[in-house]
């Protein structure tokens, strides 16, 4: 569907350097990236507000490097509120509409039925200024659908929001998705893509340093700039299970696993967990605490890294756990030894997909 | 502390009060010392009449025909940067600092029978000289400044973001420019609209150079004034002052209505 290969773009002191990668027609595709690392600028140069200065771009199999913006079918929505400020809701909709020159009949049926799939048809009369944060993001996405653009462009959509609404958002851009749109999502949040993406994009400092399923980017982080930057170590598939009757106590089971987890989500869920190594404790024997999650399992493997030792033990899934090199000694966890390893419920991060 | 400020208020409002008191004690004073009955008199006399119609007529036309290439090089002008730009933002403000008889004198120099655009005109058979055509042209001359610099404050203060925004969405430039650019300015672009209207409603210096005929006003208040004195010249000027006010503050309010209307 989209496929960029060697771009290369050049603005002051920052670059974007050989940047390469595709989009498939119906897919969700996060850019995770710190702020500042070119995520905005490659958006522009997709929709042709920017030129590379070199490389190409394909769209359709077709280079768009020179197709004028207005020509391009590509939809871009703003972090920023980039609404018609004269216009109200209605026209802000209609605007793409009637470029294209569309039948007043058209335009309206067309308008209410997008309001209605964004769920803001109560706003359809406003005026922008009078919108909340959330109402114009949904205005705006729903101005950029009214376009039908073969792809859509989002500038961290869920920036800025308190979670309810981003909760609210990043169910209407699954559905938007699942409706057919191919999506290019920008975000510095590596939750979000592990919710909404079915492919994923690392971008740090101008470069792509891994791509792939969130499954496979952030289980087997290529650098240590993902692994930090996702701050996460132990990241695991699994499903949502009740553990006691009205309570936020759940389990997540994964690989046979039952890991104990505080999650609102919903039970049945299917999501990802996530356990941070440092909060690991290894034992000789099963401690008595209050922390509720304790597996007995084998020592895998031990690294150094650069703040003292990491050990794999094996518990079913393998859990990495970050330890001092004195625990190291006085525990002497050799490779092979068995231990017992705990960690609190509340450590552990379920993130619901969004299916 | 506090007693220094309040000396400073003090001294400034004394100030704006004598400056203020400049500006209207010439004008209240000469409809003071004017009998209205002159007034009414002066506003039967037919050749008054047509004098004022004609000035209304040809600072609007001269206001609306420039405007045309005023709007798209204000435009130019806020959104493109080019080598020579403050040369060019300097030349648009050069009817303002030069005198204006001075400029009566240049125009001259481009319009009069015997130059190229001269001929032109007389060969489609009018004349810029001595004709409304000329008029025109002298007034426009002295007020587009006006219109100029509010435009380009006006599209400067567009935000291009959603100029960008509205290509991503399928409309052309020119669409981009007659439905975002140009009602975003547009407030900025009517007052100075009026401006340069009013400011061509009242042009004298250029416009006596080139055409003491037909009579605009501020050139008939000249005549009769020079030709029979300061109280024949009085009532001619208390109407047409009273016609432009009643004309700058109506527009005023036009403009603040659809001010009021736009933010909603």
């Amino acid at each position: 569907m989209l496929r960029l290969v060697n771009i290369n773009k050049k603005i002051g002191s920052f670059s974007l350097n050989d940047i390469g990668f595709s989009v498939n027609k119906g897919d969700y595709f996060i850019l995770v990236g710190q702020s500042g690392a070119g995520k905005t600028m490659l958006l522009e140069m997709i929709t042709g507000l920017l030129q590379p200065d070199s490389g190409q771009i394909f769209l359709k199999e077709k280079e768009i490097n020179n197709t004028p913006i207005q020509n391009r079918n590509i939809g871009l929505v703003y972090q920023n509120q980039t609404l018609f400020p004269h216009m109200t809701v209605f026209e802000n909709i209609a605007y793409p509409l009637k470029s294209k020159k569309h039948k007043k009949a058209d335009i309206s049926s067309c308008v209410k039925q997008l309001a209605c799939d964004t769920e803001i048809s109560h706003l359809l009369n406003r005026n922008i200024t009078g919108l909340s944060g959330g109402e114009a993001r949904r205005v705006t996405i729903a101005r950029t659908l009214a376009t039908n653009p073969d792809i859509l462009l989002l500038d961290e959509p869920l920036a800025f929001l308190d979670i309810q609404l981003r909760r609210g958002l990043s169910s209407l851009l699954r559905k938007i998705n699942q409706n057919g749109h191919t999506i290019i999502h920008v975000t510095h949040d590596y939750e979000e893509a592990i919710a909404l993406a079915n492919k994923i994009a690392i971008l740090e400092k101008g470069i792509i340093i891994q791509t792939g399923s969130p499954h496979e980017v952030f289980q087997n982080p290529k650098s240590e700039f993902v692994a930090n930057f996702i701050g996460i170590k132990n990241f695991f598939k699994g499903n949502l299970y009740p553990s006691e009757p009205n309570s936020n106590l759940k389990i997540v089971v994964t690989s046979g696993v039952k890991i104990y987890a505080l999650s609102d989500e919903d039970i049945n869920s299917e999501g990802y967990i996530s356990i941070p190594g440092e909060i690991i404790t290894i034992s000789e024997n099963k401690l008595s605490s209050s922390a509720i999650n304790n597996f007995q399992g084998k020592i895998k493997d031990v690294f150094h890294i650069k703040l003292g030792l990491e050990i794999i033990i094996d518990i079913g899934v393998e859990i990495s756990a970050q330890i001092t090199r004195r625990s190291f000694e006085t525990l002497q966890l050799n490779i092979g030894r068995d231990v017992w390893i705990s960690f609190k419920a509340s450590s552990v991060t379920f993130i619901k997909t969004l299916t | 502390m506090i007693k220094k400020t309040d000396a400073i208020s003090l001294v400034f409002i004394f100030l704006a009060g004598l400056l203020l008191l400049f500006i209207i004690a010439p004008i209240v004073g000469m409809f003071v010392s004017t009998a209205p009955v002159a007034i009414f008199e002066a506003a039967k006399e037919s050749e008054i009449q047509q004098s004022i119609w004609l000035t209304i007529f040809t600072s609007i036309t001269a206001t609306i025909i420039f405007s045309v290439g005023a709007i798209p090089l204000a435009y130019i002008l806020a959104r493109k940067n080019f080598i020579l730009k403050k040369i060019v933002l300097g030349i648009i403000n050069i009817p303002v600092i030069i005198p204006h008889s001075a400029a009566g004198i240049a125009l001259l120099g481009v319009i009069s029978r015997d130059t190229a655009l001269g001929k032109i005109a007389e060969s489609i058979g009018f004349s810029f000289v001595n004709g409304p055509a000329g008029i025109i042209v002298a007034m426009a001359f002295v007020s587009i400044p006006y219109l100029l610099n509010a435009a380009i404050d006006g599209f400067i203060s567009v935000p291009e973001r959603l100029e960008r925004v509205a290509l991503t969405l399928g409309a052309s430039k020119r669409r981009v420019f007659f439905t975002i650019s140009l009602p975003l300015a547009w407030r900025h672009i009517l007052t100075g609209l009026i401006m340069m209207w009013g400011r061509g409603m009242s042009e004298f210096g250029a416009v006596i150079i080139i055409a003491y005929h037909p009579m605009i006003t501020p050139v008939m208040i000249f005549e009769r004034f020079n030709s029979y004195g300061l109280n024949y010249a009085k009532p001619v000027t208390v109407l047409f002052i009273c016609i432009c006010l009643i004309i700058f503050v109506a527009m005023n309010m036009i403009s603040k209505k659809r001010k009021n209307a736009e933010t909603r």
